[in-house]
């Protein structure tokens, strides 16, 4: 689960962990009433307004309805004109950012809806660093990394300089130790007060992300500021969806504005589904033959609409659902149902199949394939109904019958 | 020969839930040596199991079971009272790290953790705990382990097993079953099928089983299936290339699989460019492993491998 910029930085800052102070507005008025009090108590006339949206690239995104303005905001005019001219200048990109859609690398052409922005104090930047938390699988600990490249991608810089990208790995007993927090500083190049201010954030992340469950944080970049402070300019967290039982305060934060109807209303089944470009629609059970059902249908020559794992005991109902949210999708041109039974019972997947169809109609062709257990009276039940679909032996089969019929 | 279980393997199981009861039922009905049940809210009972058994007809062996087996409070009781020394473990998400640390605590040679869900954190915990125990961890969210005719530890349909010749390793349930399907109508049987499971954290990995299957005399070549997600794979192949004399078939699921989501598995996922389909495939490819380029021809690829 992802959360925003600014609930993650609630959620460092409630562990000791320093942010710049701002202040969240779901409306314009909120935008222009951050500004006062951000200006004066900080004593920095500069503050920056960011689009929230669970996606990176923001600053150099930009909206379909207002090309010229991009997701992030630094506003300076308060540098001459006083509060009252930031303060405007605040209300106006507000006014053109909340609801428009926001289009970033991270986002699809058809980018993001803006709901939420971020009004921060400006920061005085003396260096831009990157610090993350995540685990490393092969060593299957959490890991710390961290580089001097502040604000670059840090895919680039572990492709083009990887020696510029330091790592230590967490002991889950120990925690991260004071020593690796000093050999990270010494390697960033710090000194002195930053390099103490560096330990003690460095440890307070590293723990965060043991207390709260998290897959990744990720601060970049995080900030040196003129003044020799270590700060998180930005902040991206995402959570094990497995450990959020334990977690309501994050649990809490979820946006679904942010996520998938039907990913969401799969997830509500207890079915596991991602919506995809192609035509062919799937439904199978297991995770490595749903993607490997995928793969084959790309190989034969079309595109899977979607991933749909409907996992190792489904039930009738559970296969109506995955029937329907396959359906729900308008570029769907036929449905293969690819089912290898082991633990699931072929005739329970064939009884939805025809309790789906009978619900709700089928007007692209159908090819089902089904394996192991109780095959002979599935493949029956599916015979007897008098089901419009065609029999695969195999999975190649069936996908390229299923291309053949919808091309 | 085989690798991990065998007819002498003595199993107790962790979390007698539904889940629990209907696999264990299934293990006996397929002849594993079910000793005990650890579910502490019904220690001192008995859970009776009973039916026909997965060899009706085969001369030599029970057509029918019944089985009373003993509930224990803790796998350290369990084990001293039945001899247990591997266990399998359905306990939910929440509480499964504990119940695979706890067998290891008792020192089992193996556990099998097919629980699906499990936080991250908990199998880091799991996993550090495990390092200086002599306890091997098979998953978690797997399928599990069989020795065909043997002893089978899960949650695969045991009839579409046969005994035979090739070893099996999977991240992926039921890629597992197709390679053991296609496998048992060729004809070439298997020695074990091993899933290690879909989880970024598991307990044993390609490379662990790969150097079993390498010294068990009786496998004469290794099915490998591989998805999306970390470098296992990859390390697979190293090891494959440098240390491996038989032949190796493989199959990667999640060449289709769009980059930033998790496909069903927690572990399958591609992100910041790492744990690509195409690379895990080069790899393999590379080490001399023959791909198959379906999962339909994952027996085919292993006829080929052989020569």
């Amino acid at each position: 689960m992802k959360i925003h910029e600014y609930q993650a930085k609630q959620l460092m800052a409630a562990r000791g962990i320093p942010v710049p102070a701002g202040r969240v507005a779901i409306t314009v008025d909120e935008a222009v009433a951050a500004v006062r009090s951000l200006i004066e108590d900080s004593g920095n006339p500069v503050v920056v307004l960011k689009s929230q949206i669970h996606a990176g690239g923001r600053g150099k995104g930009t909206f379909i309805e207002h090309p010229e303005v991009r997701g992030v905001i630094v506003v300076t005019e308060a540098i001459d004109g006083g509060v009252e001219a930031a303060e405007a200048r605040i209300g106006e990109l507000a006014e053109q950012m909340l609801g428009s859609t926001l289009v970033t690398i991270q986002t699809g052409e058809e980018g993001r809806r803006v709901s939420r922005l971020y009004v921060e104090q400006g920061v005085d930047i003396d260096r831009e660093l990157y610090l993350a938390v995540l685990l490393d699988r092969s060593a299957s600990r959490n890991i710390v990394m961290a580089s001097t490249e502040g604000g670059m991608e840090i895919e680039k810089v572990a492709e083009e300089t990887p020696e510029l990208i330091l790592r230590a790995e967490i002991d889950p007993a120990i925690g991260l130790a004071p020593f690796q927090a000093n050999e990270l500083a010494h390697g960033l190049g710090l000194e002195g007060d930053s390099a103490r201010s560096f330990g003690k954030f460095v440890k307070a992340l590293s723990d965060a992300a043991t207390q709260l469950d998290t897959d990744l944080i990720e601060i970049n970049p995080l900030v040196v500021t003129a003044d020799g402070a270590v700060m998180a300019l930005d902040g991206k967290m995402a959570f094990d969806d497995n450990a959020l039982f334990r977690h309501r305060e994050v649990e809490e934060m979820r946006d679904v504005t942010e996520e998938d109807d039907a990913e969401l209303a799969a997830k509500e089944a207890g079915l596991n589904y991602i919506k995809l470009d192609g035509t062919i629609g799937c439904l199978v059970n297991g995770a490595g033959l749903a993607m490997a059902t995928m793969d084959t249908i790309k190989l034969v020559g079309a595109e899977p609409a979607n991933f749909l794992d409907v996992g190792g005991g489904a039930t009738a109902d559970q296969v109506t659902t995955g029937f329907e949210l396959i359906t729900r999708d308008k570029n769907v041109k036929g449905i293969f149902v690819n089912i290898f039974g082991g633990i699931m019972r072929c005739d329970v997947i064939a009884e939805g199949i025809v309790e789906a169809v009978g619900r709700l109609g089928l007007e692209v062709p159908l090819v089902v394939r089904l394996e192991g257990t109780n095959v002979a009276l599935g493949k029956q039940i599916i015979d007897e109904s008098g089901l419009d679909a065609v029999s695969a032996d195999s999975l190649s089969d069936g996908a390229r019958k299923i291309v053949e019929l919808t091309t | 020969m085989s690798i991990l279980v065998d007819s002498n393997t003595k199993v107790l199981v962790q979390g007698l839930g539904k889940t629990g009861q209907f696999h264990t039922d299934t293990a006996i009905a397929y002849g594993t040596q079910m000793v005990g049940a650890v579910h502490p809210s019904r220690a001192g009972t008995e859970s009776h199991f009973e039916g026909e058994t997965d060899h009706t007809g085969v001369p030599g062996r029970d057509n029918t079971y019944s089985v009373d087996l003993p509930i224990f409070a803790t796998v350290k009781e369990a084990v001293a009272a039945t001899g247990a020394n591997a266990s399998v473990v359905y306990v939910p998400p929440p509480f499964a790290a504990d119940a695979i640390m706890e067998a290891a605590a008792s020192r089992l040679d193996l556990v099998v953790a097919i629980t699906e869900g499990i936080p991250v954190a908990d199998m880091v915990k799991a996993k550090r705990y495990l390092a200086d125990k002599p306890t091997r961890l098979v998953g978690p969210n797997c399928p599990g382990v069989i020795t065909p005719g043997e002893c089978k530890i899960g949650i695969m349909p045991g009839y579409i097993h046969q005994r035979g010749r090739i070893g099996i390793i999977s991240r992926s349930g039921t890629l597992t079953y197709e390679a053991v399907h296609q496998v048992t109508q060729l004809r070439l049987g298997q020695t074990t099928a091993v899933g290690i499971g879909g989880d970024p954290v598991n307990g044993t990995n390609f490379v662990d089983v790969l150097a079993m299957f390498e010294s068990d005399p009786e496998t004469e070549g290794v099915v490998m299936i591989g998805e999306i997600g970390g470098t296992a794979e990859e390390e697979a192949a190293e090891f494959v290339a440098s240390e491996m004399t038989k032949p190796v078939a493989g199959f990667i699921a999640g060449t289709t699989a769009p980059a930033g989501k998790r496909m069903g598995h927690a572990g399958a996922i591609v992100s910041g460019g790492k744990g690509t389909a195409a690379a895990k495939i080069e790899a393999m490819t590379g080490a001399g492993i023959v791909m198959a380029e379906t999962p339909s021809d994952m027996g085919e690829a292993m006829v080929r491998a052989l020569g």
